[in-house]
């Protein structure tokens, strides 16, 4: 696979890796915004490569852990309340709302599919004019082009039983709300790559300069990680802080202007709820007023009340980067992905799931 | 096949429920299709259950199969359900001889694609050299099955130099797996529905009794244990190993056989292939003097042409699957939760 096996390679890695050691002199913390990143992280086996100064943070970019549980709760009731055909990706429909998920739903007779486009849902709407097809939205800026598309085609195309429920979230938002936290002690981030393909990284240089940190775009693999996390030592080191783009094999400064620009058409930004961390403003998107037959929200007009979290979980602390998913006295006792009590331990991309899976032993790996 | 199996004339195009019920419906069914095509000496007397010999120590196995859809690249639900009991009885140390077929079809379902199953399963029974001798058939309402579900059961004697048991496991045996893996799982997906994509991906089904009994001819109790990691994939299959002895597993990455075209597709679909099922493939794990040679005799045949030893038993870290990372790291391989595809076999 060219363009993978490159930024796979061991020999380079280890290079990175050397270079690291060699560059830092003092603790850091190093916060990788997106869930996609940790994983990568926590599946290569890197965080046990880095030199013990280098401390990475999982941050809040996943946006299945991040979609509050009310709304969880709101799909489910559609599903079975309102008989509506609700799909989704997959890791959405594990995820616990306040007493179930919507597998479970599934499982007691609910239309619940997975799918892996939204453009999917649209041609089932299409040959189901009978029924209700609802897309449950999830996602950062990088999901938004296929969802706002797929509103788009249903109006070009006048299918007019379909609609999505939205749970947009945004990562620059996310960035401010974790160095506001008095908490905080974040030194640098890795901005998510893909996030950047999408949106370009024009909304990264006032945060560096508002926060007097360094971020460097990074994408997925192995090596553009240790090169993210050797550009961010090396900025930490010699007391810079700049916007740096280790993507740039992807990522162009503006984007993609066409993706922008469907994401403008359809959505417009709104403040949003982030489960176990709460209101953020301008934080989301949300269907703007002109295609409102689109949103469900307003389609179905359902009221859910707002549900209380599990209290043993400690999301928000783990989604800040507060305390790491071991730190929590129930991690891999009460909550594991089997019955997870909160969504941080569900989707592939949680930093709880990615520590189960793949990282649940560290000190005991002698192999 | 359509050619070698040519499908008689019959006065009905789809399965109704009289063909579950026992009477006359069913029997025409039996007597033009199942007996038709399956027939042997045990299976023609007709009688309420097979009666045969058998000599020495057995194995017995039984298998359920859904896959969706019945028809994928590399094969169909008929040859799956064949190869799925062989090998759970080559996976004993055992030659597989008798099996049973027990279909539960769906009213409605086109008799023409009944026929290719059954076709199908012909086919597969004389590559295992294995026969069917003795089934069933019932019909469920339209709504309240999906085409069609087959269960198969099988006998086996076990190979005179076998001794394939999880307590022979220990330290320092090396583990091999004896072709690529992912193939099946990747195959079945790359046709779901809604996730269709184009590739040239076959399913890997095949009956490996041969080329196991081959092994335990040469390399006799040399051969410690033997699984087939369908469901599950590796990752799961060698989590149930570490599982029952108190011993761990260390695994490396770059040595996992993977083809190209899959690799990519799980790239793209974010599986891993660890996880993904197999229908064609089984791990070994042997003495670690004789790992060589048994790669060696494998490779030779052409349904594991990729054998390759990807790991060993160790002492450390009991319990627990250690994997060496493609760029140096270590993770551990946990067992899969949930469902990663349903119905993949």
């Amino acid at each position: 696979m060219k363009y993978v096996n490159e930024y796979r390679d061991e020999e380079l890695a280890q290079s990175y890796i050397k270079k690291i050691k060699d560059t830092v002199t003092r603790k850091w913390n190093i916060m990788e915004v997106c869930g996609g990143q940790t994983h990568s992280l926590v599946k290569n086996g890197i965080l046990d490569l880095l030199p013990n100064e280098v401390n990475m943070i999982h941050g809040p970019g996943c946006p299945v852990c991040v979609t509050p549980i009310h709304l969880i709760d709101k799909a489910i009731y559609l599903a079975e309340e309102k008989g509506v055909t609700l799909c989704s990706y997959g890791d959405m429909l594990r995820v616990p709302g306040s007493s179930r998920s919507l597998l479970d739903a599934k499982a007691q007779g609910a239309d619940v599919r997975i799918l892996y486009s939204p453009l999917e849902a649209v041609t089932l709407a299409q040959q189901n004019p009978e029924k209700e097809v609802v897309f449950f939205a999830v996602g950062f800026e990088t999901t938004a082009p296929a969802n706002a598309m797929s509103v788009v085609q249903a109006k070009q195309m006048g299918v007019k039983n379909y609609s999505i429920l939205t749970s947009h979230v945004l990562v620059p938002p996310a960035i401010e709300a974790v160095m506001n936290d008095e908490d905080s002690v974040i030194h640098g981030f890795l901005a998510a790559g893909h996030v950047c393909t999408i949106m370009g990284i024009s909304e990264y240089g006032p945060l560096v300069e508002k926060y007097k940190i360094p971020i460097v775009v990074t994408g997925f693999e192995p090596v553009d990680l240790l090169q993210g996390i050797y550009m961010t030592v090396k900025q930490l080191e010699s007391g810079k802080y700049v916007l740096e783009n280790q993507y740039s094999r992807v990522v162009q400064a503006k984007g993609n202007l066409k993706a922008i620009e469907m994401i403008n058409e359809v959505f417009n930004v709104q403040d949003r709820v982030w489960r176990g961390i709460g209101p953020i403003p301008e934080s989301g998107y949300e269907v703007k007023a002109e295609y409102e037959a689109y949103n469900a929200n307003i389609r179905f007009n359902v009221q859910i009340e707002e549900a209380e979290e599990n209290k043993s979980c400690i999301a928000g602390q783990v989604l800040k980067g507060i305390k790491k998913p071991f730190e929590c006295p129930e991690f891999g006792k009460k909550c594991k992905p089997e019955f997870p009590l909160g969504a941080p331990m569900v989707s592939s991309e949680g930093a709880c799931a990615a520590y189960y899976h793949f990282n649940r032993a560290t000190e005991n790996i002698s192999a | 096949m359509q050619l070698s199996c040519p499908m008689p004339k019959m006065d009905y195009d789809r399965i109704t429920l009289g063909h579950g019920g026992g009477g006359t419906l069913t029997n025409r069914l039996l007597e033009q299709g199942v007996f038709d095509i399956l027939g042997n000496e045990i299976l023609d007397t007709h009688h309420d259950g097979a009666v045969f010999h058998m000599n020495g120590m057995m194995a017995f196995s039984t298998d359920s199969f859904v896959v969706s859809p019945i028809f994928f690249p590399g094969g169909d639900i008929g040859e799956l359900a064949v190869n799925g009991t062989v090998n759970d009885l080559a996976m004993c140390g055992a030659k597989p001889q008798y099996l049973s077929l027990s279909f539960i079809i769906e009213e409605g379902f086109l008799v023409e694609d009944f026929w290719r199953i059954l076709c199908s399963i012909k086919d597969a029974c004389q590559r295992a050299g294995v026969k069917i001798v003795t089934g069933d058939t019932k019909v469920v309402e339209n709504g309240k099955g999906d085409q069609i579900f087959i269960n198969t059961s099988g006998v086996g004697i076990i190979e005179p130099k076998a001794q394939i048991r999880m307590d022979r496991v220990k330290a320092g045996d090396v583990i091999i797996v004896s072709n690529v893996v992912a193939s099946h799982g990747i195959a079945i997906m790359s046709v779901r529905e809604g996730l269709q994509f184009e590739s040239d991906i076959l399913s890997d089904t095949q009956p490996l009794n041969h080329v196991v009994t081959a092994m335990i001819d040469e390399f006799g109790d040399h051969i410690h244990l033997l699984k087939d990691p369908t469901r599950g994939g590796i990752a799961s299959v060698l989590n149930e190993i570490v599982r029952d002895i108190n011993l761990g597993i260390h695994l490396d990455e770059k040595q996992i056989p993977i083809d190209s075209q899959v690799k990519g597709a799980c790239e793209i679909l974010g599986l891993d292939p660890l996880y993904v099922a197999n229908e064609g493939i089984f791990i070994a794990i042997v003495d670690a003097r004789f790992a060589e040679d048994i790669v060696s005799q494998l490779k030779k045949n052409e349904a594991c042409e990729h054998a390759t030893i990807i790991g060993q038993i160790v002492p450390d870290h009991p319990r627990q699957v250690v994997m060496r990372s493609g760029i140096g790291g270590k993770r551990v391989v946990n067992m899969l939760v949930g469902e990663q595809l349903p119905r993949i076999c």
